[in-house]
């Protein structure tokens, strides 16, 4: 009853991406989600970009593939509309020192192979008019876009389900086991043993407690991110919205609400106490910021804010591998706040490394055994 | 409690009153709740996440007991066996510049 062939810990956008992605090979997998309800870490708390630009040199193949490939699809084929508009992605700066800022971003870009470029305020104001006078240019990624994250989640969960997996909600992972030298055992809190041929480990940051059972560690942090949803508007733009100093970004959702992350300077010292809480200067901080960019949302009304985790690794770019010392096991964690613009990528990825197969993309520089000291 | 999601509820009935709107503000039927539900959808947070009841200028707090109750319902248990969906910040509709004068400064 309780083996299958891969075990997935953790059933958020990643993990059942994973899963939905094995089972279409034909594996029987089984998803444990520690939390009573699927999706309710980074994957239902991020602010919905699925960008390009700015991204890792590493990590920017990947999110191209996507872009390319997965997500103009993705609707099609989970069956369930999950908002995705490709208008472009605006990163907005005020002042010379924010140019620079957005000048060394898109020649990094660039040189990956990413269609962006620097623009100035005139030409930024005809995509959007709706921009502050203050602001000076942009960097400007055509091909970029936005989507729901919790319709994506769930448009995983439903579609693997119905490929037959089977997912066991409120089912907290305690211990991996090996066995003769592979890791095929998993225990949950109330004592339940579940056995597979591979497991897949995507459980964000409390994923690190899982690998500390088999000896792996990644060097990776909790880090608190808040975003905050206002009332329903019409239609203004569709672009992804950024800036150089990353001090708010965000869209107008299809449904017509603007969804606008902050950052106030204190999320790494958040108290990570099993619960997401908002600290009391997100919204106001948020709020300044998004006026300084858009005066014209001033008198628009917030109805709520959210708060959640994100696994900030040590060099910003997560682990995806099959670490040698532990057979039988893949790890996916560490995706440092940009895991959801790549989750289907990430899905395909792990996917292939969990069944063995070559990478459809190169992950070596995502390698578990590349943490070196400094010295 | 672990709880495994593999289910059959059978094939889908139709109810005479599907069509009644539960979520005023987001326009969200009965019906869609209950196929929700039949789609893996399994508690208040996931139905709300999934339909947006619940998400609209109110916050659910006219719909929230009601989607509970619907989604109860549809899963063959008691309302008081499923969580309430989570309230959040602020408790009413709030112009943007009013938080960001929270200070009172301007």
């Amino acid at each position: 009853m309780n083996t299958s062939d891969v075990i997935v810990i953790g059933a958020g956008a990643i993990g059942s991406a994973t899963a939905y992605y094995l089972a279409r090979r034909g594996l029987k997998v089984t998803v444990l989600e520690k939390d009573g309800c699927v999706g309710v870490g980074g994957s239902s708390r991020n602010g919905g970009g699925v960008r390009q630009s700015g991204r890792h040199p590493a990590e920017l193949p990947l999110a191209m593939y996507g872009v390319k490939h997965m997500w103009p699809n993705l609707s099609e084929e989970l069956g369930v509309d999950v908002e995705y508009y490709q208008k472009g992605n605006l990163r907005l700066g005020k002042t010379e020192a924010h140019m620079g800022i957005l000048r060394g971003l898109t020649e990094s870009c660039v040189a990956g192979g990413l269609d962006m470029r620097l623009i100035d305020f005139k030409e930024a104001k005809e995509i959007c008019p709706y921009l502050s006078e203050e602001i000076v240019g942009a960097g400007w990624c055509p091909t970029d876009g936005h989507a729901n994250p919790m319709l994506v989640t769930l448009a995983y969960y439903r579609a693997a389900r119905q490929n037959g997996v089977r997912y066991v909600s409120g089912a907290e992972v305690t211990e991996l086991r090996k066995v003769r030298g592979r890791v095929s055992e998993v225990v949950t809190a109330n004592g339940d043993v579940y056995s597979a041929g591979r497991v897949a480990v995507t459980a964000g940051y409390d994923s690190r407690k899982i690998l500390s059972s088999v000896g792996l560690d990644v060097p990776m942090s909790p880090l608190l991110m808040e975003c905050i949803v206002t009332e329903e508007a019409p239609h203004m733009f569709w672009q992804m919205l950024g800036t150089a100093m990353a001090d708010f970004y965000g869209h107008q959702s299809k449904h017509g609400s603007f969804v606008f992350g902050g950052t106030h300077g204190y999320e790494a010292y958040a108290a990570y106490d099993g619960g997401a809480r908002g600290a009391s200067v997100a919204v106001p901080s948020t709020c300044r910021a998004i006026i300084g960019y858009f005066p014209v949302l001033r008198t628009l009304k917030v109805v709520r804010s959210w708060a959640g985790w994100l696994d900030e690794c040590v060099d910003h770019i997560p682990v995806m591998d099959n670490p040698e010392e532990t057979p039988g096991l893949t790890v996916g964690c560490g995706f440092s706040g940009h895991g959801f613009g790549i989750s289907p990528v990430v899905g395909t990825l792990l996917a292939d490394l969990v069944v063995g197969d070559a990478p459809l993309l190169d992950v070596s520089k995502f390698k578990y055994d590349r943490f070196k000291a400094k010295i | 409690m672990s709880v495994d999601r593999t289910r059959d509820f059978g094939g889908y009935v139709p109810a005479a009153d599907d069509e009644l709107v539960i979520c005023r503000c987001e326009e969200v039927t009965k019906g869609e709740i209950r196929r929700a539900v039949r789609d893996g959808m399994f508690n208040v947070h996931e139905v709300r996440r999934f339909l947006r009841c619940g998400m609209g200028l109110c916050q659910g707090q006219t719909c929230a007991r009601l989607v509970r109750a619907v989604v109860a319902r549809e899963l063959g248990v008691p309302p008081s066996a499923l969580a309430e969906a989570t309230g959040r910040a602020p408790a009413r509709p709030t112009e943007m510049y009013v938080f960001a004068n929270e200070e009172g400064l301007a």
